[in-house]
């Protein structure tokens, strides 16, 4: 049976992978966008973070023997603690201000965390494996499915609908998203709006360094991995719509698949075709597929 | 302080005489990105507007002026006319999908057709990919051999100097009053029926334009154009630059290309100097390592030091100053 | 503004005249060598820092003078921007007097110091740039290519594994001239020896996650070797997936340009097996052996090809200027093309009127974690390719000045 021209079993193949990569574009996006709706800060280190959250597994493997699994828990926490550190000493002090300067922070930092771990570590990176219990392949007949991308798949997905969850539906959720849009009157009823706000910030970047472990193994671990992404991960959002947590998922996944597509069709694209359906999407719609524009 | 025109007079002799102390290659090199600089700062500093994809305007002026010198034989006159058409072009192209928004969506709109024009010179064989388009030539002018880099550098200057000129002629105009006044308050100027967006759209024509005069200079400077020029990396150094020399001053955009530029060549010697005389051995790491320093520079700029080089200095003379002359850098 | 313009015109004038008299200055004092290096950037460990040391090592074991001058290093970093590089190497020869220039690591930079070098008659070895270009369409009489270019190591890969029974090729190659120009050689040998090329994919550079659909691909297509047309962080990801799908079971992996570096940084498990073809291995003899400890003692990794290559063309060039007695950049051309080179790098090269270094070239496979028993000990060579069977002969030459 042929699609477009193409074996069935092929394009089959290339959607599985696409909604694997979009699970994981999405979980990453997830953090960007929860920055920007609550926080308006459009926060351009993500890729930097993400980045650290990777090399903090393998750094957590290699000088302390931990596990990938405690690394699991462990490098979002340090990552986001370190958010912590910047929205203290640096972020808040740019909240008054035009957007721009959050932003030009934001490259600044990644610039330097690059350089940093590059001085250290080179530009080769490091190598890092899975743990064994997720190694291997499945047959699913149409094509062999790695079971760690099965796995990162299954982790995004539930981290995402946790974090909309928490967000949409629970009382914490309420109170983030109401100290944004009126952060005096949520104060006057005695919730701590600043803690609330890095808490927040801890939290996205907590996602980015998620994400960074579960790309551990199946990425090279190099200080430039997160500036590759980062542009993708932006446009992801921006389509989406900047503060839509619901959009950042939808369009991971779509993003994901159509990447895939595409490089079957014309690979060279594949890269590109981000930005084409970005432009196509501002141009047309600009507050983005389910945003509202600010 | 120091009075406008003497401010002026001085910086006109120090070009003047600077290729004779200073490396004529490099000052072509901070001219040109001076320029670069200058037309992102008309839309940033005057008109509000962050453009994330000028890299695209430079690396693409430079691209065509490139080619209509090197494989089409056209005379030096007309490659850097073939360059501002260009970015004028592309300008227009870009600005009639972006002028509608404002903020953040301008800005990733201008990013995402940067991308696919940099996608389009990757592919292109007449650009050379990663190898680059080399053998630029210089030319002539008016009898001129341009192939001498002192009488080069003139020329250049003369043509920064020009665009420079054009920057300031436009931001005095009622024309660049007008910009300012959408930056400060986009819907008080509708208000005020003035039509927005076809301003936006010809600051936004002028600034890529100006792009296009810089980039297509620079690639008949080095003689060689690639891709680096146009990547995206680049727009970020451009707004490294006008943040640091000071957003929305006239000079400050020059005096960022010039540390900029000057950190990238001289950085390693800096660091070697520093580890030579303070016989501490990790300093040699500085000057490997420009993307940890940009960076550090980046945060420190945005966190104190908002003004800018030029932007402090004003703000110090103002206030020294107290009455007087409405300094404008 | 207009008392500016008057004033420029009366200046350019004069200094139109100046200008003429302030020439370049020839240094008599030292010989000066210049080496322009990606050393902060994605190329950083294959030549970087590393090559700094190797010059330095090459220049010291010389004896630090030669005739009685005493031999200068100037490096730096050039980012990968060939404006960098070109103001550098401009400084360098006009105002520091340079003598001999080392470098690329970057084919644009590569290309645009070549044509520099050519003007300024001074000789120019490039290493790193891979691109065949520099001996061919862009030769000049002063550049020299000194180790690798894109058609040795596709024609040693190719030709070396189609003998080994590897006859159906699937490619993955990186979406640039460089990639595509590896594709090309490797599939133009295969072929001339009865293979098949089954298919291939392009990707763009930097492309991190979209390797799964690639390598989905490839595997789909049953071919028995995967060629990797590609290079640094892409190649490295491009392994890690394959080996995540399996394929590195199915399917032999020939990396057609690797280095030493990129292989330790992914670790055995991951390459075992693997394919590629170099010029130099720092285990492949006592010589090598010697000079590699001295150079782990000072970066702490093992050399790359690159910083052997590096080192070698440094003593070349001065071997050349004691014989001469002169750093005369036509007289060291002359010399160093009509005398052969025997040094750690190579037994046998010779350097030919297009400025190709020809040297042997090595098919090799990674060892798996068994068979490696210490630390950097990577690679079995399984076969020595001939310098005049890897690299373009003068019939294919399109370089004007070997006619």
């Amino acid at each position: 049976m042929e699609i477009f021209g193409y074996p069935a079993q092929a394009v089959l193949s290339q959607l599985v992978i696409g909604l694997v990569n979009g699970s994981f574009y999405a979980m990453l996006s997830l953090g960007l966008a929860i920055i920007f709706g609550l926080l308006n800060v459009i926060n351009l280190s993500h890729g930097a973070l993400y980045m650290l959250g990777a090399f903090a597994t393998w750094m957590g493997l290699d000088y302390l023997g931990l596990s990938y699994w405690a690394m699991l828990i462990l490098a979002p926490l340090i990552v986001g603690l370190i958010g912590v550190v910047i929205e203290k000493t640096m972020l808040r002090w740019l909240y008054k201000l035009d957007h721009l300067y959050g932003l030009l922070l934001m490259i600044g930092l990644a610039s330097f965390l690059e350089g940093l771990l590059q001085s250290f570590y080179g530009a080769s990176g490091v190598s890092y494996s899975a743990p064994d219990a997720l190694n291997g392949a499945a047959d699913l007949g149409f094509m062999v499915l790695p079971v760690y991308q099965a796995w990162v798949v299954a982790v995004s997905l539930v981290v995402c609908f946790a974090t909309w969850y928490a967000i949409e539906r629970t009382r914490l959720g309420s109170y983030l998203r109401a100290g944004t849009e009126n952060p005096r009157l949520v104060e006057a009823f005695g919730i701590n709006v600043p803690r609330l706000i890095t808490l927040t910030y801890a939290f996205g970047v907590g996602l980015a360094g998620l994400a960074g472990v579960l790309a551990a193994p199946t990425v090279q671990v190099s200080p430039q991995m997160g500036s590759n992404l980062i542009v993708v991960v932006f446009a992801v959002v921006v389509i989406g719509g900047l503060s839509s947590i619901v959009g950042a998922i939808v369009t991971g996944l779509v993003l994901g698949v159509a990447e895939a597509l595409v490089s079957l069709f014309y690979p060279q694209a594949s890269a590109t075709v981000v930005f084409v359906i970005m432009a196509i999407v501002l141009v047309l719609r600009p507050a983005g597929l389910f945003g509202k524009e600010r | 302080m120091i009075d406008r025109k003497v401010a002026y007079g001085l910086a006109v002799v120090v070009l003047l005489l600077a290729p004779h102390f200073v490396y004529p290659l490099f000052l072509m090199n901070v001219l040109c990105f001076a320029l670069f600089a200058c037309s992102f700062n008309l839309l940033i500093g005057f008109a509000g507007l962050v453009s994330f994809g000028h890299a695209a305007f430079f690396g693409g002026a430079g691209y065509i002026a490139g080619y209509v010198l090197a494989t089409l034989h056209w005379p030096f006159a007309l490659g850097i006319v073939a360059g501002i058409v260009t970015g004028a072009s592309m300008g227009l192209g870009f600005g009639l999908l972006a002028a509608r928004r404002n903020g953040i969506y301008f800005s990733m709109i201008t990013l995402a057709l940067a991308q696919m024009i940099y996608f389009v010179f990757l592919q292109a064989p007449f650009t050379g990919g990663e190898d680059g388009l080399q053998g630029i030539p210089r030319g002539t002018l008016a009898g001129l051999d341009l192939t001498n880099d002192m009488t080069f550098y003139y020329v250049v200057l003369a043509i920064t100097s020009l665009g420079y000129a054009l920057m300031l002629r436009v931001v005095h105009s009622p024309f660049g009053q007008v910009l300012l006044a959408i930056r400060e308050n986009e819907a008080r100027a509708v208000s005020l029926g003035y039509d927005v967006t076809r301003h936006k759209l010809l600051a936004f024509v002028l600034s890529t334009s100006l792009a296009g005069l810089a980039g297509a200079t620079k690639a008949v400077s080095v003689g060689t154009q690639t891709l680096t020029d146009a990547h995206w990396a680049m727009s970020g150094l451009v707004i490294l630059m006008v943040l640091i020399g000071g957003m929305g001053t006239y000079f400050g955009p020059v005096i960022g290309a010039l540390v900029i530029v000057a950190l990238e060549s001289k950085l390693g010697d800096f660091g070697n100097l520093l580890a030579e005389t303070t016989h501490v051995d990790w300093f040699r790491q500085i000057g490997v390592s420009v993307t940890m320093v940009t960076g550090l520079i980046f945060v420190v700029c945005v966190l104190t030091f908002r003004r800018g080089i030029v932007g402090s200095m004003l703000a110090l003379s103002r206030k020294a100053g107290g009455q007087g002359a409405r300094q404008h850098g | 503004m207009r008392f500016g313009a008057f004033c420029c015109a009366a200046i350019t004038v004069l200094s139109a005249g100046w200008s003429i008299q302030a020439s370049a200055q020839i240094s008599g004092d030292a010989v000066k060598i210049g080496f322009l290096t990606d050393i902060s950037g994605t190329y950083a460990d294959n030549d970087g820092q590393g090559g700094v040391e190797a010059i330095k090592m090459a220049i010291a074991d010389f004896g630090g003078t030669v005739n009685g001058k005493k031999i200068e290093l100037l490096y730096a970093d050039h980012l990968n921007k060939v404006d960098v590089a070109n103001n550098k190497a401009h400084e360098w020869f006009d105002q520091d007097g340079l003598d001999m220039m080392i470098g690329g690591a970057n084919s644009s930079v590569g290309l645009a110091l070549a044509k520099l070098s050519a003007e300024k008659k001074k000789p120019f070895m490039a290493v790193t740039a891979a691109t065949a270009r520099l001996t061919n369409e862009d030769c000049t009489p002063y550049t020299v290519a000194y180790a690798y270019d894109t058609i040795s190591v596709s024609r040693g890969t190719g030709g070396a594994i189609v003998d080994q029974g590897g006859k159906t090729w699937f490619f993955i190659t990186a979406d640039y001239a460089f990639g595509t120009s590896l594709q090309d050689e490797t599939a133009k040998v295969v072929q001339a020896k009865g293979g098949k090329v089954l298919g291939s994919v392009r990707h763009p550079v930097g492309a991190s996650p979209n390797f799964s659909s690639l390598v989905l691909q490839a595997q789909a297509s049953k071919a028995q070797i995967l060629g990797l047309a590609t290079s640094g962080g892409d190649l490295i990801n491009a392994v890690k997936t394959a080996n995540q799908f399996g394929v590195n079971k199915t399917m032999h992996l020939a990396a057609i340009l690797t280095h030493i570096t990129e292989i330790n940084s992914l670790g055995l498990n991951l390459t075992q097996g693997m394919y590629l073809t170099d010029s130099w291995y720092w285990d492949q003899d006592d010589e090598s052996r010697a000079w590699s400890k001295r150079f782990f003692a000072i970066v702490h990794r093992m050399p790359t090809a690159m910083q052997a290559a590096d080192y070698s063309a440094t003593l070349t060039y001065l071997k050349a200027v004691k014989a001469l007695d002169s750093d005369d950049g036509d007289k060291v051309m002359a010399y160093m093309k009509t005398h052969p080179i025997d040094d750690l790098f190579t037994k046998h090269g010779t350097i030919r009127p297009d400025g190709r270094m020809v040297h042997d070239m090595y098919l090799r496979q990674v060892k798996t974690p068994a068979e490696s028993k210490y630390p950097w000990d990577y690679y079995k060579t399984i076969r020595t390719i001939p310098g005049d069977q890897a690299f373009n002969t003068k019939a294919e030459s399109q370089c004007k000045l070997w006619k």
